[in-house]
């Protein structure tokens, strides 16, 4: 936590504004519903949205590069469905989370290769993603299949005590542990500083030396990656594969980032953010279930709602930045007298 | 101007060339393989056969790709189509109960010029990408879908409802004559008015075109509210044909379809010209590979796989380095 | 002075579709020397440099580093030979602190983790040799242009090792910091380091350099000692004569420009693109906007036209006020605009010539009063003709012609919606000479059939040519007007360097 230095206000108003969104949605939750102030029902929010915490990290820095990775669901799916009929077949259970790794490594790396060598659009080649990921689901099978290893449901029914009373999944600390990694990650390594770069400026990125293609292929490895670990966490979750599981997570991914305080035109954004997307996103999700007459798909229209609100906020900000920002319009223009015809 | 002439004949054709060659592969194959495809019967005086049925279940598809390849003349794209086809279809047959036809169908095509009003505020205005900005509506669109039709899945009996997508006029399925309409109107708003001229130019240079005086936000509003418009005309044939309206299963994946038949088309992901004979032709072939592994027994599944290859492929074809990457490549073989 | 070469460039060539950038230029960098690159627009000098860092491979030629040769692929591989860079715009992240800027790809590493603590003091002490204090915590954009081009400077310093390449540093510094720029580049080449600096201002070259090397449209002028060379012969040699004024001069002559006003603009301004301005343009003058890249020349026709909106001031075009102009309205006025960037803002290159001539016109007629492509076919043939577009037809995509028929059809597209004021903005950049005559040839034609014009070129014997009056910018001051017998290059050029006294008014000078 250390690592958040705080260094840009318009930055921290949106992360700031999620944090006040969530103190207020808890708060309204806790005086309309009794029970819901409990430390359960926050600790839930961590079990029940711990493979989304990981995968918008991963899609966090993605589109810090400025990018979109919109295959997510359909790896997390897929993961699970891999691993479920693996499972059914009886392999190891620690061979089977390996496989999932690199699947979904390779997956992501495959669509960076796409990415960055034929300078093709993020969001076509993830969309076909999104649907290569789906249909290799339903090509292993369209029914639901059931998760019966031993290891798979002793770790989904292990709880870890904490103090006061409560309990977490071993998901949860996965999950808190990737998000600290991810923190990591970002502010500490050349990889994680590259990606900021790129985000911020992707030509001056070629010309202060770093290797774009790199970590281009890079991002949408990790995000592959993510995919795959937030899809093993599932499975521990659902303790069971569906290649119909998760339709439409990509956006709220998505919005957990843009919540989270993550500019979608790359560049900005805290690692730390989307954890709290989510958490916004669980509490609304919450809410809804505590209300109980309201159908859940009230949830998925409350959270398109919000995203929209948060990226019009973003706009704002962003609007105000080039406002203020005339100086290096200039600069840009006369750079533009270099194009030569 | 002779030469000229004829270079230019050169190039349209190339554009749709393709297309038109994939579709003859296609259907070769078919000759070959699956007896019957070709077999045309009268029965009633209606025509029956795969081919028809190609043209009769193509039609939704058809009539979106159009509107696609309006927004993706502009560099945009909209994948809400296959949510707004739902929720037109759940507004359609909800009003049926109660309301007269027209109202009906009304009530289906505002709210789907709504959403397209909504996508084009999010691009043009707030100048979120069109894809994320698509994605909202993508998802929440079932939702909203899902609170029209309750959670469950609407059936219809109206008869004049059901002719629209079930109805034969003249031998042929009456959504042919729908989407023939569609074609000519919007081929009529491209080489009629101005509208083409400004679309490409927006989607080529829309610096160049504001400073000549065209108004960009406009033409994208007016871009995606056509799209909405259309996916909305989508979904009431898609749910006359089923004379249901199932908010979760409705349209499901049809924006890739869409967009595959606007790239096949010859229209680039890039902006700038768009071909709406080359689209209607990738739209046609897309629901013939379609009807192709259905009546092959392959399973359906593989359907997915299948088009998201097709679409790695057509952008690789698109893409400069890809091209340039091949050339390289004989180069190094020939030396 | 040591006479040992770095870096020698010989016979270096390369050519863009349709454009041959540079021609067999040489180049020869020597030791503890500071090389002045001169040219004017187009001449080829940032070609040359994108060439010696590796962003574009060259055609043809040798590159010798140390008397080795070298082919570097990429600005990381120039930089690993030892060739650092810091061009004219801001080539930094916008978003990252100042010290991570300066160290981004090469962070300092503590147990394999980025050291801040390291890298921020390291930071500050780099800086501190540029006599720059500043919180290297903050994010870069924070900053001023200024100081963010010390920063890139002193990046570009702390990576190279002999060879320093400075492409414009100074458009966006002040006085004070060029001063301040100087100081290190002596201490630089003290300490044994070439330094090829590239600038538009001759005084600085004059005060700072021991040789020049010229270029003109992407050929070798030649090399010389700048205490040998003269003010003069340098200008003559940048500028070069391409055409023959007094083929025009009696045409000129001929024209009385009418008194009846069409335009003026009175106090128009933005923050931070041009200070209040006023502006008044005859019925059939032609008025230039004379100045430096950067001094608002540019900024004044977006103003006019619509483009940028202004803060204050108000146009007036008669008896009407117009306090928000955009580029639609300002074409329903009869205002017409060439922009600099031909190829960014001109022309749409995917269409054809006739639908690239039709679009203002039908902008202007709006949606629905669509004309016909026959009509549309005889309009683009009518300017084609008019204007001696060089094209086999109608139908041809623009962007298969060269510069200067691009240019041609741009001026079409204008003149098809018979306007009454046209704003070139460096319409002769970067085309061919015959091309250039026929559109200076042009503009006197327009304006003695009563249209206004207000031009702007970086070009004075052009401007001073073309104009009935020039308006001198500088700095976004507006620091005069000339006309008549007045109106030379010289004046203009002492204008410009005397500049009023304003000189570093508006310069922001960071913490």
């Amino acid at each position: 936590m250390k690592a958040l230095r705080i260094r840009v206000s318009s930055n921290n108003i949106i992360i700031l504004a999620t944090l006040l969104l969530l103190v207020l949605l808890y708060g309204a939750g806790s005086m309309m519903y009794t029970g819901f102030f409990s430390m359960q029902v926050f600790l839930n929010l961590f079990i029940d949205n711990a493979y989304l915490i990981i995968v918008a990290t991963g899609m966090a820095f993605v589109i810090i590069t400025g990018g979109i990775d919109l295959s997510v669901a359909s790896v997390v799916a897929l993961i699970s469905m891999v691993s479920a009929s693996l499972l059914e077949q009886g392999m190891n259970a620690y061979v089977v989370m390996s496989i999932s790794l690199l699947v979904g490594i390779a997956f992501g790396a495959g669509q960076g290769y796409l990415i960055h060598r034929f300078q093709l659009h993020p969001w076509i080649v993830t969309l076909a993603g999104m649907f290569l990921g789906r249909g290799i689901a339903y090509l292993i099978g369209t029914e639901s299949i059931v998760v019966k290893n031993e290891t798979y449901t002793k770790i989904s029914s292990y709880k870890i005590n904490l103090f006061g009373g409560g309990f977490i999944s071993i998901s949860v600390v996965i999950a808190l542990l990737f998000v600290i990694l991810a923190i990591l990650v970002g502010r500490y390594t050349g990889f994680g500083r590259a990606v900021y770069a790129l985000g911020g400026s992707e030509r001056s990125s070629v010309l202060m030396g770093l290797s774009v293609g790199n970590t281009t292929i890079a991002v949408y490895t990790l995000s592959g990656f993510c995919s795959a670990l937030g899809g093993i966490v599932f499975t521990f979750y659902m303790l069971s594969g569906n290649s119909l599981h998760l339709m439409g997570m990509e956006m709220d991914a998505i919005a957990a980032c843009v919540i989270g305080g993550i500019l979608l035109t790359g560049g900005f954004g805290y690692l730390i953010g989307p954890m709290f997307g989510v958490l916004c996103t669980g509490i609304i999700q919450t809410i809804i279930i505590f209300q109980g007459t309201l159908s859940s798909w009230w949830t998925k229209i409350v959270i398109g709602f919000l995203l929209f609100l948060f990226m019009a906020l973003q706009r704002l900000i962003v609007m105000r930045k080039e406002k203020g920002g005339n100086a290096t319009q200039i600069t840009r223009k006369i750079a533009k007298n270099n194009v030569k015809m | 101007m002779a030469s000229l002439a004829s270079s230019v004949r050169r190039v349209t054709k190339y554009k749709i060339v393709w297309p038109l060659l994939a579709m003859a592969i296609l259907y070769l194959f078919n000759l070959i393989v699956v007896p019957g495809f070709f077999k045309i019967e009268v029965i009633d005086g209606h025509l029956y056969g795969s081919l028809v049925d190609v043209l009769n279940r193509g039609t939704p598809l058809i009539i979106m790709a159009i509107g696609m390849a309006l927004v993706i003349a502009l560099e945009g794209i909209d994948i809400s189509v296959g949510s707004v086809l739902a929720i037109a279809g759940s507004m359609a047959i909800f009003m049926l109960e109660g309301h007269s036809l027209w109202v009906a169908i009304l009530a289906s095509l505002v709210i789907g010029l709504l959403c397209g009003l909504w996508n084009g505020m999010l691009v043009s205005i707030l100048g979120i990408q069109p894809m994320v900005a698509t994605l909202i509506l993508l998802t929440v669109g079932r939702g909203i879908a899902q609170l029209i039709t309750n959670g469950q899945i609407l059936t219809t009996t109206n008869k004049g409802y059901e002719f629209i997508g079930k109805g034969y006029f003249l031998g042929l399925p009456f959504a042919v004559y729908i989407a023939a309409a569609v074609f000519i109107i919007i081929y009529l708003l491209k080489t009629k008015t101005a509208f083409g001229l400004f679309l490409e130019a927006t989607g080529a240079n829309r610096k160049s075109s504001e400073y000549a005086g065209v108004k960009p936000r406009a033409i994208f509003m007016s871009a995606y509210a056509i799209c909405g418009l259309l996916a909305a005309t989508a979904g009431i044939i898609y749910s006359s044909n089923l004379s249901s309206a199932d908010a979760n299963n409705a349209g499901l994946w049809y924006e890739l379809d869409a967009i595959l038949a606007v790239v096949i088309g010859g229209t680039s992901m890039r902006g700038g010209r768009f071909y709406l004979g080359g689209t209607v032709i990738g739209a046609i072939f897309i629901q013939s590979l379609t009807t192709t592994i259905y009546s092959l027994g392959v399973p359906p599944e593989s359907i997915l796989l299948v088009k998201a290859f097709v679409v790695i492929l057509v952008c690789l074809i698109q893409s400069d380095a890809f091209r340039q990457m091949l050339t390289f490549k004989r180069k190094v073989t020939t030396s | 002075m040591s006479t040992k070469i770095l870096l020698q460039l010989e016979g270096v060539s390369k050519e863009f579709p349709g454009v041959k950038a540079l021609s067999g230029v040489d180049l020869c960098l020597r030791k503890g020397e500071i090389h002045a690159l001169m040219g004017e627009n187009g001449a080829g000098k940032s070609t040359l440099i994108k060439v010696m860092t590796g962003v574009y491979k060259r055609d043809s030629g040798v590159m010798k580093l140390n008397g080795k040769e070298i082919q570097p692929k990429s600005p990381l591989e120039a930089q690993q030979l030892g060739i650092s860079t810091v061009y004219q715009e801001v080539n930094l992240c916008p978003n990252l602190s100042v010290a991570e800027n300066i160290f981004i790809g090469r962070q300092p590493r503590k147990w394999g983790m980025i050291d801040w603590e390291t890298m921020n003091r390291r930071s500050e002490e780099l800086l501190a040799r540029l006599d720059l204090y500043i919180d290297v915590k903050q994010q870069l954009s924070m900053y001023s242009v200024a100081i963010q081009q010390m920063v890139a400077i002193a990046r570009a310093v702390d990576i190279s090792s002999g060879i320093l390449i400075l492409d414009e540093p100074t458009s966006s510094l002040d006085t004070n910091e060029v001063k301040q720029l100087f100081s290190l580049m002596k201490k630089l080449r003290e300490e044994g380091m070439g330094i090829l600096f590239v600038t538009h201002f001759l005084d600085q070259v004059y005060e700072v350099t021991d040789r020049i090397t010229v270029l003109r449209n992407g050929t070798l002028v030649g090399e010389y000692k700048t205490e040998e060379l003269s003010r003069t012969q340098l200008v003559s040699h940048m500028i070069g004569r391409e055409w023959n004024p007094d083929e025009l001069s009696g045409e000129k002559s001929n024209k009385t420009a009418s008194a009846e006003q069409f335009l003026r603009a009175n106090g128009l301004s933005k923050k931070g693109s041009i200070n209040p301005f006023d502006l008044t343009i005859r019925k059939g003058e032609v008025l230039g906007l004379a100045g430096l890249l950067g001094s608002g020349r540019t900024e004044i026709a977006r103003l006019i036209f619509g483009i940028d909106k202004s803060d204050s001031g108000v146009l007036e075009l008669g008896e009407e006020k117009i306090a928000a102009m955009s580029p639609q309205k300002a074409i329903k006025y009869g205002f017409g605009f060439c922009p600099e960037d031909r190829k960014v803002e001109g022309i749409v290159g995917e269409l054809t010539i006739r639908e690239n001539i039709i679009l203002a016109l039908q902008a202007k007629n709006g949606l629905f009063s669509y004309i016909q492509t026959k009509k549309q076919k005889e309009i683009a043939q009518e300017y084609i003709e008019l204007l001696k577009v060089k094209t086999p037809g109608t139908e041809q995509r623009i962007d298969n012609l060269s510069g200067g028929n691009q240019q041609k059809v741009i001026l079409a597209r204008w003149l098809a919606t018979q306007p009454r004021l046209l704003i070139l903005d460096e319409p002769t950049r970067g085309i061919d000479v015959g091309s250039k005559t026929e559109i200076r040839k042009l503009i006197f034609n327009l304006a003695a059939s009563g249209i206004s014009i207000l031009i702007i070129s970086a070009e004075l014997e052009e401007l001073v040519n073309c104009c009935d009056r020039i308006v001198v910018l500088r700095d976004r001051v507006q620091i005069g007007e000339i006309a008549g017998s007045d109106m030379n290059e010289n004046r203009i050029m002492q204008m410009i360097a005397e500049g009023a006294g304003v000189y570093g008014k508006s310069g922001v000078i960071g913490a």
